[in-house]
Order: C-alpha cells, then structure tokens, then sequence
C-alpha cells in the first residue's frame, strides 16, 4: 500500500491561496523532495501533513488511515517523525537525554512521576545516535552543540519513534555546504535501510538534485511539475518558474549527484 | 427596581469604566511597546491621587475656580509622568531583555518601595481631596439625583481615548509606537531610537495612570491600598481588550464598568468575583482578549532547571541536611524552633512553585491561592466539620489540589504573560471569595481557634511533625523533578513544537504539574494554619504570592535546591530585619530589585557559577 497518500489538500490564509488541489504519494523508503519558489506554498503543505495546520479541503492518508485532522502527537504514534528549519531541540537536556524524552513519548511514559528519566532507555538512546554519529557526545549538553550536529541529534530524535514517514522541512538549512551532503547521505542510508519514506522541502538544489528520487514543483499553491529530477530539469516550465535564476537548476559543476 | 434606577447604575458603570479606561490605557500602551507589564503602574496611580490632593486645595488657596482645579489636576499627572521617566530610566531600560518573571517582580519591588515611600512623604493618613468647583451640586436624572462630577468623569474615557487614538494616528511619535507595538525587532533595525521612544511612552503611560488617579480625588480619598486594587483591575481590563490595545481596553473598561455596576444588584458582595470571571471566561474563549495578536507574547523567555551532572554527594546531602534540621530541637529555644517551622512551611510552599516556575517555565503570579486554599480548608473542617489535624490537613490539601486542578484546566491554554496574568486573576477571585464570603470565612477576621491535636501541639513535636511532613513532600518532588514528567514539563518550556512533536500532550502535563504543585502548596498552607492557630484574608493574597517568587529569586530560578534556600534567607531577613525599622516593603523592594539587576542567578545559582568557573 502507498505509505502517504496526499489527496486534492487546499488552504487559504484569508484571501491567499496558499496551496490548491495538490495531490501527490509517496512510497517506503522512497526520497521525495518539494521544491518552488518563495512564497510557492511548500511549508504549508509541509504542515499539513505534519498536522500544525489543518487543510479547508483533501485529505492527508498515511498507510490508507485518513491523518487530516489527526494532531502532531497523534501523527508521532502513528509513525511519523519530523524535523524542523530551524531545529528543535530540548536545550535545557544532554544530548542523549533529548533521545530518551522522545523514547519515553513514544512509549506513553511522560506521566510517570517516580523513577528517574534519565535511566530510561539510555540504552536504546544511545544505539540510535550511534546511527547518526553523535554517540560520543551523548553526555554533553545540548546547547553546547554546533549546529550541524544538532540536526543530526534532530535526525535521532525524529527516528526515535520508529517513524514510516520523516517530514524534513529545509533539513540542511543553516549548514556548511560539507554538511548538508553528509546529513542527507545519511539520512538516504537510514531511511534506505529502514523502509522509511522521506518528505523533504528545500531550498539547496545541489541536494534536491543529489538525493531526491522524485521531486515536485509547487508553484503559487499548486503542482507545477512532479518527476524525476533530470526530468524537471529539463521542464520548460519549470524552468520559467525559476526565471531569472535559471543557474539554480544546472547540474553543479565539480560535485557529482549520487 | 425601576428603570431610573437602572439607569443611574448604568451611569454609574459608565464613569467607573471611564477612570478604569484612562488609567488601563496607559498600562497597556507601555506593554505594547516595552513588553513590561508594569506592576507599579498601580503604585503610579496612586502616586497621582495623593500628589492632586496635596496640591490642589495648595493650589485652589491661591487662586479658587476651575481652571485652577483642572490644572493642578493636569500638573499632577506630569509629575507621575516624569516618575514614569525616571522609573524607564533607572530600572526598566534595564530589564527589557530580562524574562519575564524578573521583569514582574521588578516592577512589583517598586510597589513596595512606593508603598512606603508614599507614607514617608504623604503620611500614614488618608488624604481627602477637594471638591470641584463648579461641580459640586447634583444633577437630576430621571428624578434622581447624581454627582455632576460623575458625569464629566464620563466624558473624560472618550476624550482621553479620542486624544490618545489623535496621538497614534498623527504624530510622528504615534506612528513609531503603533510600530513598535506590532514589531519591536523591525523598528529597532530601521535604526529609531529606542531609548527616547521607550522613555516618551513611559512619560504617557505614567502621565495616564497619574491623571486616573488625579481625577479620584473628588470621590475617593487617597489611600494605601489603592495601589494593589486598582492594578489588578486594570491588569483585567487589558488582558480582556487584548494586551497592547487601546480600543480593546476601552470595551473592556465599558463591559467591565457595567459588569461591576449591575453585579451588586445580583450578587451585592462579589463583585471582584464576577470581575475575574470575566477575565477567565473571555480567556478560556479568546486567550489574547478581543483585539489582543499571539505575536504580542514576550516569546521564548523562560528559563529554568537544566540537566546537570549529578553529584555522587547529592543523595548524602539530603540526609546530611535533615540530620542537622532533626538536630536543631537540642540547640534551639522555642523561639528558634517557631520561626524554624515557618522557615520548613514556606520552603515546601516555595518549592511546589518551582515545579511550575524552574521545570514548567509557567510563571504562575497566583501561587498563593494554593497556599490559601489549604489553609482554608484545614481551617473551614475544623470550624464547621469539627475534624481534628489529622484529617484536617487531608481536607485542605485536596482542596487545594481541587482549585488548582480547576484553575490549571483554565490556564494551561495560555502562555507568558497571559499565563502570569490569569493565575493573577484566579488568586484574586479566592482571595475575594474568602474575603466577602463573611458568613464562612469569616471575611476579613479569618477564622480562629485552628489547633494541633495535643499530641503535635508542643513546639518540639510540631516541628517535628512539619519537618517530617515537609522533607518527605520536597523528596518526593525532587524525584517528579527528576521523572520523566519533570522533564516533558521541561521538554515544553525548551521547544513546543518538538514536544508535540515526539507525542507530548503538552496541556495535560501542565495541568497535572500545577495540581500537583498546587497540591504541595495547599499542604503547605494547612501545615502553617496549624502552626498559628488561625487563617485570614492576606494567606491568599498578591504579596504572599510574592514572597514565594521572592525565594525561588533569592535561591535561584535555575537551580533545584535555591527555592529552599531562598525561603530561608528571606525568613531570616525579615525576622532580623523587621523590628528595626518600619520601612521593611522599602528594603525589600529595593532587594528584589537588585536582586534582578545585579544577581539574577540568584544564591545557589551564583555558588554553583563560581565553582563551575573555577575548575
């Protein structure tokens, strides 16, 4: 069965239409990107199917289940992770104890009043920054981490609840451009692994290009383009969408698309 | 009742909400543009009721009739208006990137030193004004007779209002503080000077609340006191417009006016309650007023309890402390051992703040309804049911974990300010409740004759009782601090949107925090009715509330241990320090403002900075 099935969603904000009729799937472990312009309607769609807005019209399907109006926690229990632009963290919490907070949700355990957080599920915590290799600084404080590693302590918190889908919106904003290759090869490896769908919106067209198996074109609120990456480089239309900036599209010179 | 009747009342609500409106504005144009709530903005109005009448009868000896009235009305909201400036000046300009609990209890230090300086100045006495002259007969409406003056006061709301409203729409200065209301970050990098522009809106809002109170003074004398009543109805009347808007707190003043009008006829004594709960009903529906935006919110302001290495001491220091507190009875006197009770009470009461405060980042202002209703309602089982202690103080703690379930269903839609505000509110509807519910609570005398059982009612064994009861209850929140609610409570303050994200439900965590704490307070509470044999008014009232926000500052907001340690040192102080002067709010003012200014981490949190440092 399609794991995300994203079915005729619309939503205006007063008179602005900020996306209309889009309909599109995704598959396990599939890598689908969304890009467009400024202004092209990318995060609220994003947050439709991450449940922060809530569309006028469609429907959001995940595993055939109808999400639309399922809430953030809801969508987290069902099996999906995310990330934010700008990441969120616990600050206040190590490394590892920000794992184990997002063990402890998904396990329905944050009421519990006796024995300490910070025991639970060090174990599990651990494995799982082993996979984004952040293992080594499970014991440091949060704050005191660069921000590309945040992202990737981000990663590890999003893949705590064992999610089928990971919602990534801008993953690589903020990062060297070192960074961003090495966060998405990461994040195709474990998602690869783990039959994980990937929604990700992006402004970086080297890693549009480099990691997305399927892109899609949003302008204005609605579909311009969905296919493979070559496919939409070469779309006139798309194209014309990205007028006066036609470079953004070319293959990047000196570093090869995986 | 008739219709003339009716129609004075409505009168009546109308010039009530015009002083209300004149005085509401000036708090929430300040917001609007500082995102201070200026706690001492009541203390400015009360600044400006004995200031006109001092200086107007001086001014009316020299020269009777009504331009000198109204000038002397006018001159003496300038000069609440220059302490406004001197206030931005020397305190405010300082705090504006400071969370918003250091910003509230700062401003509120300055209701206490105004407080007495006012005394020190005006004198212990009420000052009655004079009349205005011209305005001194009444005029006949509907065939009853009403205060001409009343009716210019009636005017007065509209005129300040079309004023205020030709000051933001045509004046350079208006458009600037339109602007800084929607977007301080913008109006700050379009390089406006900020520094005059936050000094001229304290110059207005000061100069508002002067003339709200200037214009009192033919109908009320000034007094002590009306600091605290009138801020609490103006924190209403702009939370329910919407913080930072001037029409919003115009309706809300005329609702509000008219609420308080024909309330007496429904309820004659809960008036107060009526008011708040109006404020708790437009919040629960519109949780940022009628005109009120989100974006108006501080933002992420709270700081609090973070994950630090444990010491492989902490457990034995806990025993440690104990051991010396069991101790204490082989080295103290009854004297030692009273006020060391006390100290353990309001340790325990400060520390179920923290779980809201330091872990939550709720910044509850209300925390004193817990306390009091506990103590009510050990006391109200022991008056009216007959219960001894050891059922008593059951009754009161759940109680109080009742009210703070309830309340904590209203507040914990809200955030920041809002937040602080609307626990502000509840405290005052309980302490309105135990204050003109006579025939229960005894109204203002309280209820006495609240005693110990006879095995607990030695000094040695109370204590023993209370310590018992205390470190228990701290060791079992120390460990909720430390479980995994503990730190989704924490995991909220850090990030919303990643606490939803990883499946919290925010809301219902908090709002089991806060009846927990609340839970702990009342205990608290009920522990002290005991300890003095008798409960009254002032267990659940805005300065009580305070004190614990004291001790978790002195302590340390960051720290777990500081609210025990804050409770402590403000208890000693005030024992050392109170007999030696009648100034105590003066120097305790002036602390906590210090405090904020100079040592905001507070004493453990300094001790623990300073030893981080050093290795």
């Amino acid at each position: 069965m399609t794991l995300l099935s994203v079915q005729h969603l619309s939503k205006s904000f007063g008179g602005v239409t900020a996306a209309r009729d889009v309909s599109f799937t995704l598959e396990r472990g599939e890598m689908l990107a969304i890009i467009g312009p400024n202004g092209a309607g990318k995060s609220t769609v994003f947050n439709m199917v991450g449940g922060q807005l809530r569309p006028d019209r469609g429907a959001v399907l995940l595993d055939g289940q109808n999400i639309t109006a399922a809430s953030p926690q809801k969508r987290f229990r069902l099996g999906v992770g995310r990330t934010f632009q700008v990441a969120q963290t616990f600050l206040s919490m190590s490394v590892a104890e920000n794992v184990q907070m997002a063990l402890i949700g998904s396990r329905r355990e944050s009421e519990a009043l006796w024995s300490p957080a910070r025991t639970r599920y060090r174990d599990d915590a651990v494995a799982l920054l082993e996979q984004v290799g952040m293992a080594g600084m499970a014991d440091h404080p949060c704050s005191a981490l660069a921000y590309g590693d945040v992202k990737r302590v981000e990663l590890a918190i999003a893949l705590a609840g064992q999610p089928k889908l990971l919602l990534m919106d801008e993953p690589t904003a903020g990062m060297a451009a070192r960074e961003r290759a090495d966060l998405m090869d990461l994040t195709a490896s474990i998602a690869g692994a783990k039959g994980i769908g990937v929604l990700f919106t992006e402004h970086d067209m080297d890693v549009v290009f480099g990691h997305a198996e399927r892109v899609i074109v949003l302008v204005r609120g609605r579909i311009l383009a969905t296919g493979a990456p070559e496919d939409i480089r070469q779309d006139p239309e798309v194209r014309r969408a990205y007028l006066g900036d036609e470079h953004a599209l070319e293959r990047p010179k000196g570093l090869s698309p995986t | 009742m008739d219709l003339s009747f009716l129609a004075i009342q409505a009168l009546n609500g109308l010039s009530s909400a015009s002083s209300l409106f004149i005085t509401a504005c000036g708090l929430t144009l300040v917001f609007g543009v500082t995102r201070i709530v200026n706690f001492a903005h009541g203390s400015l109005y009360m600044i400006g009721a004995y200031t006109a009448a001092t200086l107007v009868p001086r001014l009316l000896e020299l020269s009777f009739g009504p331009v000198t009235f109204w000038a002397g009305i006018l001159a003496s909201a300038i000069v609440v208006g220059l302490i406004g400036v001197l206030i931005e000046v020397l305190l405010l300009r300082r705090i504006y990137g400071a969370p918003e609990l250091f910003q509230l209890l700062a401003t509120f230090g300055v209701v206490l030193v105004v407080q007495d300086v006012t005394i020190l100045i005006f004198g212990p006495e009420d000052i009655l004004g004079p009349r205005a002259p011209g305005l001194r007969a009444p005029v006949e409406i509907f065939g009853r007779r009403f205060p001409s003056y009343e009716l210019v006061l009636i005017a007065a709301g509209p005129v300040v209002l079309g004023l205020v409203w030709l000051l933001l729409r045509k004046t350079r200065f208006g458009v600037l503080v339109r602007a800084a209301t929607q977007d301080r970050e913008m109006i700050a990098a379009l390089g406006v000077n900020q520094a005059l522009l936050f000094t001229g809106t304290l110059f207005l809002g000061a100069f508002l609340a002067g003339l709200g109170g200037a214009l009192q003074i033919p109908r009320v004398s000034a007094h002590a006191g009306m600091d605290l009543s009138i801020i609490a109805e103006a924190f209403v009347v702009t939370v329910v417009g919407g913080m930072g808007s001037v029409p919003g707190a115009f309706l809300a003043a005329l609702v509000i006016g008219q609420l308080q009008a024909f309330g007496i006829l429904i309820f004659p004594k809960s008036t107060l309650v009526v008011v708040f709960l109006l404020m708790a009903i437009v919040l629960a529906v519109r949780p940022y007023g009628f005109f009120g935006r989100p974006e108006v919110i501080g933002g992420a302001h709270a700081v609090g309890i973070a994950s630090r290495e444990r010491s492989p001491f902490a457990t034995l220091a806990v025993i440690a402390v104990i051991g010396i507190l069991a101790a204490l009875p082989l080295i103290g006197d009854a004297y030692v051992l009273k006020v060391a009770t006390e100290i353990l009470i309001f340790a325990l009461f400060a520390f179920s703040l923290q779980i809201l405060i330091g872990v939550g980042g709720l910044v509850s202002f209300g925390h004193a309804a817990f306390f009091g209703l506990g103590a009510y309602g050990a006391a109200l089982a022991v008056k009216w049911l007959a219960f001894p202690m050891e059922t008593a103080l059951p009754a009161g703690l759940l109680l109080a974990a009742l009210g703070a379930a309830l309340i904590g269903a209203f507040v914990v839609r809200l955030s920041g300010i809002y937040l602080a505000m609307m626990t502000l509110a509840a405290a005052q509807i309980v302490f309105a409740v135990a204050f003109q519910w006579v025939d229960v609570t005894g109204g203002d005398n309280g209820i006495v004759g609240v005693w110990p059982s006879t095995w607990a009612s030695g000094p040695t064994t109370y204590y023993f009782f209370t310590l018992a009861l205390t470190a228990a209850v701290i060791v079992l929140l120390m460990r909720i601090i430390d479980a995994p609610l503990g730190y989704a409570l924490r995991a909220a303050r850090d990030s919303t949107a990643r606490a939803e994200a990883i499946g919290l439900y925010i809301r219902r965590h908090r709002w089991l925090a806060f009846t927990i704490s609340g839970a702990a307070a009342g205990l608290a509470g009920g522990i002290y009715a005991f300890s003095r044999g008798s409960v009254d008014p002032t267990l659940l009232g805005i300065p009580t509330s305070v004190d614990a926000l004291t001790m978790l500052l002195i302590g340390g907001i960051q720290t777990v241990t500081g609210p025990l340690v804050g409770a402590g040192v403000l208890h000693v102080l005030r024992d050392q320090i109170m007999p030696l002067t009648s100034l105590w709010r003066l120097v305790l003012g002036l602390s906590i403002i210090a405090i904020v200014l100079v040592f905001p981490r507070g004493i453990v949190g300094t001790i623990r900075n300073w030893r981080e440092e050093r290795t």
